[in-house]
Formats: structure tokens, sequence, C-alpha cells
């Protein structure tokens, strides 16, 4: 009898061109999302004279550098801004890919786009030039980030070269508590773990926790497996994951989506399964999170208090920590809750969808908002999505500014920066120095939690809120 | 690719752990064609300050460690974002290894294809060779692809490991593009017989 397979094993040797024992193995990649930074591998192919190999394999989306001011080039922050979307929209002309512009009703975050439009599946390997690609995997797909040279590998042959990872699965029991989320679970995954605790692995997350997330915040758990090192994070596809694909625009239809299913259904891992590593964890006893740190391992409860660097178990941690703390302006012991902010965003690859933008909605509904406050949907699909359900009534009565799709402030490349010394409650990855901005201070939270941080200026619990506001 | 056999030079100490690409170089320097070259953006934020001017104490700054080709790193160095223009900002401001407990994984694959060569070694051997290259006066390092090994300033040689394949592609300078595009006739073969068993992967081919 063959040995148990995991998901992930299913997906990899489905892929496999060319096996070697040891080292890469060449792989067969079915799908390439691709972003303006794509112009470094487009520069090499056509200095090789080649062209993108298999061009409807391959979908394009302006989202790093999109203005979220409006839709136009002429929107863009800067000049310099505006040349690399419009470098982006020469390429996809040149190359013939599916291309989803500024003006296009399909623009978005490339990974939140992903599985809206069901380019992302069950069974798939799927790259993108982006870390966060890790967010496709919680439908099933086998998704991770490459860079450009690997980016013009995989247009010009469909092919990548790629050592097999270690597999990791992280089980998740017990029961979220009211007002803690998927962001919450993720955050203090990557607190036990650490930032390089999955180096090497792919990660799978199973538990009854995980089968009863929605899609969405799947998704969430997924985009933050890169934040603990892991080459990928899965989740195996289950009825919630073929409801949610069922009749999208690149998702299979008539007799094609019944043989997808049928294959679909063969991919959970088998009883017995062999993993490399094994962590358990008891969703009941997690809180709402905040970062206070420089690196999303800084994570913990909303009511817990920074860390003294000196209690620390390593020289090197209580380096960094010391580090963090005088760039975040912070001193041992300080409660976080109550810390005044200065800023929220909301919005990124982790926390734009629709389940996000209603989490925050449901905050500000009849408050208003002490700091400014932006809100950047995932997609124009979701901004779309939004306005028919009224949320941006509620986020511009509440003082918040309603944007137009993209990354926007999470990597601060379009020219949305937090300021120098500016603290920002945000819904976003990475509290990484200088992501938001040079100098800016960045708390990682959920949604609900940026919402609460806006609406009293300060770090809050938002179950405190929750019983003591109106809603 | 520039090939790696081995290289001699003054290591620089990085202080801090999970230095993350951005690090490396802050997104706002990723707009140019790498034709013009990426090393001014090198650590941008931590070499300078907000008017320009270069911060003495940062390690590339130090006099002693104005020539280092080899920079010598905490754990999870190169983590976080994708952006091969960390690699690009390393390598065009002449860095040619970096010694670490480990690395991101994608900073760990874009540095094999563009001749910057990561060194995974033991942390407490990379702790105690930042203490030795911060104090002096011997700072020089030798990394010996050919022969897996790196000799530190006090003579010690430590053996390290690489997978035979990029060493190989390191060694000869590879181009893997163009190497891959010789294993056309398999992926097509594989191609053919994917999309027989999976026809709703193929988006077509107008």
């Amino acid at each position: 009898m063959p040995a148990p397979r995991s998901l992930f094993d299913k997906v990899w040797d489905s892929h496999v061109i060319v096996a070697r024992d040891e080292g890469p193995s060449l792989i067969y990649i079915d799908r390439d999302m691709i972003h303006e930074g794509s112009f470094h591998a487009f520069a090499d192919l056509r200095r090789r004279g080649l062209a993108v190999r298999r061009p409807r394999q391959v979908f394009g989306t302006a989202d790093h550098y999109a203005p979220t001011g409006g839709r136009r080039i002429a929107d863009a922050r800067t000049p310099e801004v505006g040349d690399v979307i419009r470098r982006f929209d020469d390429n996809m002309r040149w190359s013939g890919v599916r291309h989803f512009g500024l003006d296009d009703p399909r623009q978005g975050i490339v990974h939140v786009i992903g599985p809206e439009l069901g380019i992302t599946q069950p069974g798939l390997t799927i790259v993108c030039s982006d870390s966060h690609t890790s967010t496709q995997g919680a439908l099933g797909a086998l998704a991770f980030g490459v860079g450009q040279s690997e980016n013009a590998l995989v247009m010009a042959t469909q092919a990548l070269w790629q050592a097999k990872p270690k597999t990791l699965r992280i089980t998740v029991e017990g029961r979220l508590g009211a007002g803690v989320t998927a962001k919450d679970l993720i955050l203090a995954i990557i607190a036990k773990i650490g930032a390089g605790g999955a180096g090497g692995h792919a990660i799978e997350y199973a538990g009854p926790v995980i089968r009863a997330m929605s899609i969405e915040e799947r998704l969430t758990v997924c985009n933050m497996s890169i934040e603990a090192a892991a080459r990928c994070g899965m989740v195996a596809p289950d009825d919630t994951t073929f409801e949610y694909l069922h009749g999208r625009p690149f998702a299979p239809a008539g007799q094609q989506w019944e043989q997808a299913l049928a294959y679909w259904r063969t991919l959970p891992g088998d009883d017995g399964a062999a993993f490399d590593r094994e962590v358990a964890i008891d969703a009941s006893a997690i809180e709402p999170m905040v970062t206070w740190g420089t690196s999303p391992e800084d994570a913990m409860p909303i009511g817990g208090a920074v860390p003294d660097p000196a209690t620390l178990p390593d020289a090197q941690r209580r380096a960094a920590a010391e580090q963090a703390l005088a760039y975040m302006g912070l001193r041992p012991g300080q409660p976080l809750e109550g810390l005044a902010i200065d800023r929220v965003f909301i919005g990124s690859c982790t926390n734009s969808r629709i389940e996000d933008l209603r989490a925050a909605a449901a905050v500000l509904d009849g408050r208003r908002a002490q700091v400014p406050v932006m809100i950047v949907p995932g997609s124009t699909a979701v901004k779309r999505q939004a306005e028919a359900e009224g949320l941006d009534r509620v986020f511009r009565a509440a003082g918040a500014e309603w944007l137009e799709s993209g990354c926007s402030m999470c990597v601060a490349m379009n020219g949305d920066t937090v300021a120098p010394g500016e603290r920002c409650a945000s819904t976003s990855n990475r509290n990484f120095v200088g992501r938001q901005g040079p100098g800016a201070r960045t708390h990682l939270m959920s949604p609900a939690m940026a919402a609460a941080a806006a609406v009293t200026g300060r770090l809050t619990d938002l179950r405190r809120l929750a019983t003591g506001g109106r809603a | 690719m520039t090939p790696f056999v081995r290289e001699t030079a003054i290591a620089a100490p990085l202080p801090g752990i999970n230095t993350d690409t951005d690090q490396i170089i802050p997104a706002r320097f990723m707009k140019r064609d790498r034709s013009e070259g990426y090393g001014r953006y090198l650590f941008h934020d931590l070499r300078f300050d907000a008017e320009g001017g270069k911060r003495p104490e940062f390690v590339l700054n130090r006099p002693e460690f104005r020539d280092a080709r080899i920079l010598v790193a905490g754990r999870n160095f190169g983590c976080g974002s994708s952006r091969e223009s960390a690699v690009y900002a390393l390598a065009d401001f002449g860095i040619r290894a970096v010694l670490a407990p480990g690395f991101g994984d994608i900073f760990h694959a874009n540095a094999l294809k563009n001749g910057l060569l990561p060194v995974a070694l033991p942390e407490d051997l990379v702790e105690a060779l930042r203490e030795r290259l911060a104090a002096g006066p011997a700072r020089e390092v030798t990394v010996d692809l050919e022969a897996q090994r790196v000799t530190l300033p006090d003579g010690s040689r430590h053996g390290f490991t690489i997978d035979a394949f990029w060493r190989d592609c390191l060694l000869q300078g590879v181009d893997e593009l163009g190497m891959t595009l010789g294993y056309l006739p398999q992926i097509e073969e594989f191609e053919r017989r994917a999309l027989r068993e999976r026809p709703w992967t193929d988006m077509g081919s107008e």
C-alpha cells in the first residue's frame, strides 16, 4: 500500500517534472500572478529575445503602486510612481498577459483578486513575485512568493527549480472567543513559534477552528505564514472552499466543474500522513492581539504590557527588543492598552476583504474617529460591494477616508506613508522598521481592533468598547 | 551570473536579528532599472540620516569596514518581502557572501540567482565571529565555495553545506533560465499529460 500523503505531498508530487534525489526538483507552475514590480523580469525576457511562453496562465494586476486617490495614472503621487504603472501597462500589452489595470473592475491586490476571480484553486501551483502569495494556499493551492529572476523563469518556461520543503502541521483546537479573529490567531501563532519558526517548512493549518472558518478568514491566516518564515501556508479544500469557488469568473464551469470537484475531493491529506513537525494551538486561550515591536513575532494580548528586554531568554532577542523599544518610543512595563495613536490604516492583502470591512464598520457605526483613518479596500469589486452594503456611508460618517483599492500604506510604495515618529494602528502584516515610511511606528492588529483604536485614539480592547458603546 | 569560487575579504558584522528586506532596501527605492545600479540604496535608512548624511556608527560607514565584501548577520537574514532588489543592492554594493545562522527563503533563492553566496553557519559561531570582527584588528575572512569551507580571522576553518545543484551553478556562473530552456522537451511532455488529467487548469492559448 502506498504511504499516506499530506495535502502538500499530493500537490507537490503532481507537479514534479524532473525529480532529483537531493536538492531542487523541476516543478510545473500552473499560474503566475504579476504586478508592477515585474519590470525587472520583463527586461530580462526582452534582453534575451524571449516571449511569455503561455500568457493565458499569467495574470497581471496593478496594486503595489496603485494610487488610492483615483483611478488614473495622473492620480499617482509622483510622476515616478506613475511611470512604474505605465511601464507595467506596456509590458502587459507586449506580452499578451491578461491585465487588470487601474480602471479595470477586476483590479485589486493580487492575493485578493486571485481567490475573488477564481484564479486561485485547490491543487494548483501558483507563484507571484510577492512574499504574501502564501495567502492563496487558503484554498488548498501550493502558492509561494518568488523573486524577479524566478518570475522571468516561470514566464519563459512555466517551471521552477524548488527544493522540497519540510512539512509543519498547526492544529487549532478549541474556539475563538468573542472579538477574537483570524488575525489574532495568526499573530498568536507567530508569537509562539517565532519570526523564523517555520523556516524551510510548508505549513498546513488544520483542526476544528480552521474548518469552521470562512475562506476569507483562512486567507488571513495563510497570508502571514511568511511572517513565520514558512515557504507557504495551506488549508485542505472542503465544501466551504467549493461553495466559495463555484461560479467565479475563472473557476471551472459545467462538465469541467464536476471533473475538478472530483479531483479536489482527493486532495485533503490521508489519515496517518506524516509531518516533519506538529504544533498545537488552543484557540480558546487567544485574546485580541497587538504588536509592540518591529517584528511580527513581537505580538501579545491587548491586556499585556511592553516586555522588559532584560527578561528575554537570549542575548540576541534582548538586543533586538531594546532596539525595537527605542524605535517604537516605548518603555518596558508600559501597558499597551491606552497607548495614544496618530492614525489608522485598514487594508492590505491580510485584511481588506468584505468581511474585514464589515467588522470595521460594525465598530465605527455611529461613532467618530479621533485620528485620521484610511480605509483601502482590497479590490475594486470589494469596494463596489462595500458601497452596495452602505459601509462607505458608515466610514465617511465616522470621519474615515474611503479610498480606491491597492497595497497602499502596507508597503508605502505608492506614496501613502505614515510620517516619521507617527504611531499607526494597522491591519497590515509587517511592523518592520520603516515599512510604512521612514520612522513610522506600526502596531499590527485586526480590523475590529484598528477601528476601536480609531474611535478612542488609543490602543483599545475592542471587547471593552463593545460593552461600553452602542454596539 | 558572476561565478563564485572563493573570496577573501574584510567581513563586516551587521548587528541584529531578523534583518528584513525592507531594511536592506526601503520600498521607495525600487522604481529604477537595475542597469542604473542599486548599491547606493543598500541599507539606505541605516547608512544615511534624514538629511542624507552618513550615520558614522553604521558598520559599513566605519573606516575599518569600508572595503568589506562579506557580511556577517544574525538569524533569519533577508526575511520579509520577496524583493530581489535586496540582493541587487548587496551585489551592486560589492558584497559577495553573507554569513548567517539562517536566511529568509525567498532571499536565499534570489541570492543564488545573482552570484551572492548565502552561507549558513551555526549561531554560536556567527555570534563569536561578529564579536571578533567588531573588536578587530584581524577582520579578513575567506569563503571557499569549492571546498565548502570558511576560514575565520583566527585561522579556524569551518565547513558549510550547500546543495550540489546550486553549488555547481555558482561555481560555473550558470545562467539558470538559459539552462532550464534546455528542459523544454520534458516540460512540454509533462504539460500535455497534466492538461489531459486536469483540463480545467488550462486557461487557453489564444
